[in-house]
């Protein structure tokens, strides 16, 4: 199989090694939820089929589980002189460079276990809607100090529409 | 004499935008409603007169008129009297939402406020509009009132002036325009005397509606007028499009043939036996016959003109519309060619834009359809008015290769190995970077070439999913703000595809920074006085003919 895809350049700058609980709990709380509701299927409305289902809700869940780690890990940022590149995926990968002058707000979010471990979530809105780039799991500070960064520099490089 | 009369109307809609609070037409809570409510309240008493019989005097079973019952129950003072405090009451309510309903436009913004209980206050700054629409509804019309239309970005972002009088409106816009494009007011005047003057037979027309007997006059000859006058774009920069192309465009649509499929299967439905489906649904078929006569009725007379302020849209028969879009605020440009069209040679044109007008363009098509049907020529034209720094010989003969040719051309193609995901289209699918717009060209059934100015485009992105990598494939997306046209390339070579990634981001960034076209007159005042330095060669290069004669006749 060929290579994945790579951008030359500086090393990719990753989000916190923690941020991997955050993705195990989401999977781990929608497996739960989901084997609940194809279980109560199976036994309670009483569809045979749906221990199919049940068991591949488990072996999906599994398989996130097992690749939580890297699927975090491919997840990077890097600060480029006049854009940001996004990048995340391991099958399906995406590189996504918005320049900084495109900023239209900045949205820092924090989940629940995300505030247990002190993560927020960054997002970076632009008059696209499809730009989609959210960069998850930073330490809180580090998500502060990139907003204003951000901004700052959106701010010098001020483009229209 | 026509001067004079030009001169009149230009003083007056001066006034308007002279920065002080003003008042809509007159007319105005009429047209917005009034009328609406006085046809609504006929209704509800010519149906309910047997109700309010029953309720009132309860003798349901006598059918006498309800005023021959208040006659002789000598209630008829009263029921002027309820009408007459009615009627005063709506005149009043509609007086003082007229007195409290202002505009203001300054220098820097255009505002308006309105409401009696709850007020609103609304402000749109000028070097953010994205597009000024007049509207004039056939009720308008017979009233001499237009709606201006003011649109920003975003969602329900549009100050609305309704209404205001007809003749005003085009002023009105045009002066927001212009202080919108950064030139001064001072020069605007001096120059304005060197326009073109008004056709002789509409400005004997107007000229004798200056005076007050010739108020039907005025109403007939503004009827009369052609949707597009002619002083406002000079000619060869005019598109229409004939009605008879109009209509074979509209037949020749995805929706006839859905027609014709059911059309058949009910025939043939109704042949073996089943007739109850000939009843069924032989009745919506036949309806969907006004679809096209809708349709059709609201695009005739359709005009794309390219002015000193933008490109300019105009249609309709009776209730006309038209919308000028001021340079750079087109974020993507789709040129397309449905099958059913080749044989003809038709094509349509698409764009994005930020800001979008709340009325239905031609056709009750979304007004992101700039040429709703055209032919090559056409559609060269109108891309030379939507794009104007990329007009050019070569530039022209880029555009007609992305759409009509088969493919392995001057554009970056995509490899062979390509085929597995795109047996057919996989030869046209490429893209080509010029001058600082990007071309990307595809489909092989349904023809399609997207153009985007990298001085607009918000954002790139490449995917590579499991089946892409293993052909060594990628996939590269434009981001721009939300419209029909969607940018992107579903098959590259994976190398291609990362050179593309690093050559549009920079290239982009360069643009963005280059890109002066929201104070777009202030920027050519900028780029003849620096006249060929570095920065702004670019722009400045090409477009040697087609912008520099416009600068000069600018208002």
């Amino acid at each position: 199989m060929p290579d994945p895809l790579d951008l030359p350049g500086e090393e990719w700058k990753r989000v916190s090694p923690k941020y991997v609980v955050v993705v195990i709990v989401g999977s781990l709380v929608s497996g739960v939820v989901m084997s609940a509701i194809a279980t109560a299927i199976w036994l309670v409305v009483g569809l045979s089929w749906a221990w199919i289902a049940l068991v591949a809700i488990v072996v999906v869940t599994i398989i996130q589980l097992i690749i939580a780690p890297r699927r975090a890990r491919s997840i990077g940022y890097r600060m480029r002189d006049d854009d940001l590149l996004f990048r995340r995926g391991i099958m399906f990968q995406r590189f996504v460079s918005v320049p900084y002058g495109r900023m239209q707000l900045i949205d820092i979010n924090r989940g629940p276990v995300g505030r247990i471990l002190g993560l927020a979530d960054l997002k970076f809105v632009t008059a696209a809607a499809s730009t989609g780039v959210s960069i998850p799991g930073l330490p809180e500070a580090d998500a502060g100090a990139l907003r204003d960064r951000l901004v700052e520099l959106a701010e010098s490089r001020r483009a229209g529409l | 004499m026509t001067n004079e009369r030009r001169s009149a109307s230009e003083i007056a809609a001066e006034r308007l935008t002279d920065g002080e609070w003003h008042r809509l037409h007159p007319a105005t809570p009429l047209l917005k409603g009034g009328i609406m409510f006085i046809a609504v309240l006929g209704i509800v008493i010519s149906n309910l007169r047997e109700r309010l019989i029953d309720v009132f005097f309860g003798v349901p079973q006598d059918n006498r008129d309800p005023l021959d019952q208040l006659y002789t129950r000598g209630l008829v003072g009263w029921a002027v009297l309820v009408v007459l405090v009615v009627v005063l009451v709506c005149i009043g309510a509609f007086y003082l939402s007229w007195r409290m309903h202002s505009f203001r436009i300054g220098n820097e913004a255009v505002e308006v406020r309105s409401g009696v209980v709850f007020r609103t206050h609304r402000k749109a700054r000028l070097d953010r509009i994205q597009g000024i629409n007049v509207v004039r509804p056939v009720i308008a019309r017979i009233f001499g009132a237009a709606k201006l239309e003011v649109s920003v970005a975003g969602n329900d972002a549009n100050v609305q002036l309704s209404y205001l009088a007809s003749g005003l409106a085009e002023g009105v816009r045009r002066d927001i325009l212009r202080r919108a494009s950064g030139v001064r007011a001072a020069e605007a005047t001096a120059s304005g005397a060197g326009e073109a003057s008004i056709g002789e037979r509409s400005g004997d027309g107007q000229r004798a509606s200056m005076h007050s007997p010739g108020l039907i006059n005025q109403r007939v000859s503004e009827f009369l007028a052609p949707e597009l006058a002619p002083d406002v774009a000079s000619p060869e920069s005019v598109v229409k499009i004939p009605a008879g192309r109009l209509i074979g465009s509209i037949v020749l649509s995805g929706f006839t043939l859905f027609l014709l499929v059911a059309g058949a299967a009910l025939i043939v439905g109704a042949a073996s036996g089943r007739l109850w489906l000939l009843f069924a649904f032989l009745p919506g078929l036949l309806g969907s016959a006004s679809i096209y006569v809708n349709r059709l009725a609201k695009s005739l007379r359709y005009s794309i003109a390219g002015t000193p302020d933008g490109v300019r849209v105009g249609f309709g028969l009776l209730s006309t519309s038209n919308e000028t879009l001021p340079p750079g605020r087109i974020h993507a440009v789709e040129v397309l060619q449905p099958l059913l069209w080749r044989p003809f040679g038709w094509w349509q044109i698409r764009i994005n834009t930020a800001g979008h007008s709340k009325q239905k363009g031609a056709a009750g098509q979304p007004n992101t359809t700039m040429l709703p049907v055209g032919t090559v020529e056409d559609a060269a034209r109108v891309l030379a008015l939507v794009l104007p720094n990329f007009g050019t010989g070569a530039h022209r003969t880029l555009i007609e290769a992305g759409m009509m040719s088969p493919g392995r051309d001057g554009f970056t193609g995509a490899p062979l190995r390509a085929a597995w995901l795109r047996p057919l289209s996989w030869q046209r699918t490429g893209y080509s970077i010029v001058d600082g717009v990007m071309l990307l060209r595809s489909g092989m059934i349904r023809r399609r070439l997207v153009i985007v100015p990298l001085a607009r485009l918000q954002s790139l992105e490449v995917d590579q999913g499991p089946i892409e990598r293993m052909l060594r494939l990628a996939s590269a997306a434009l981001h721009t703000v939300d419209g029909p046209v969607r940018p992107w390339l579903r098959v590259i070579d994976r190398d291609q595809a990362m050179v593309l990634f690093g050559t549009v981001a920079t290239e982009a960034v360069a643009s963005a920074h280059r890109d002066t076209s929201h104070r777009w007159n202030s920027a050519r005042e900028a780029i003849a006085r620096e006249n060929g330095s570095e920065e702004n060669a670019a722009p400045a290069d090409s477009t040697p003919a087609n912008s520099a004669p416009e600068g000069e006749e600018q208002p």
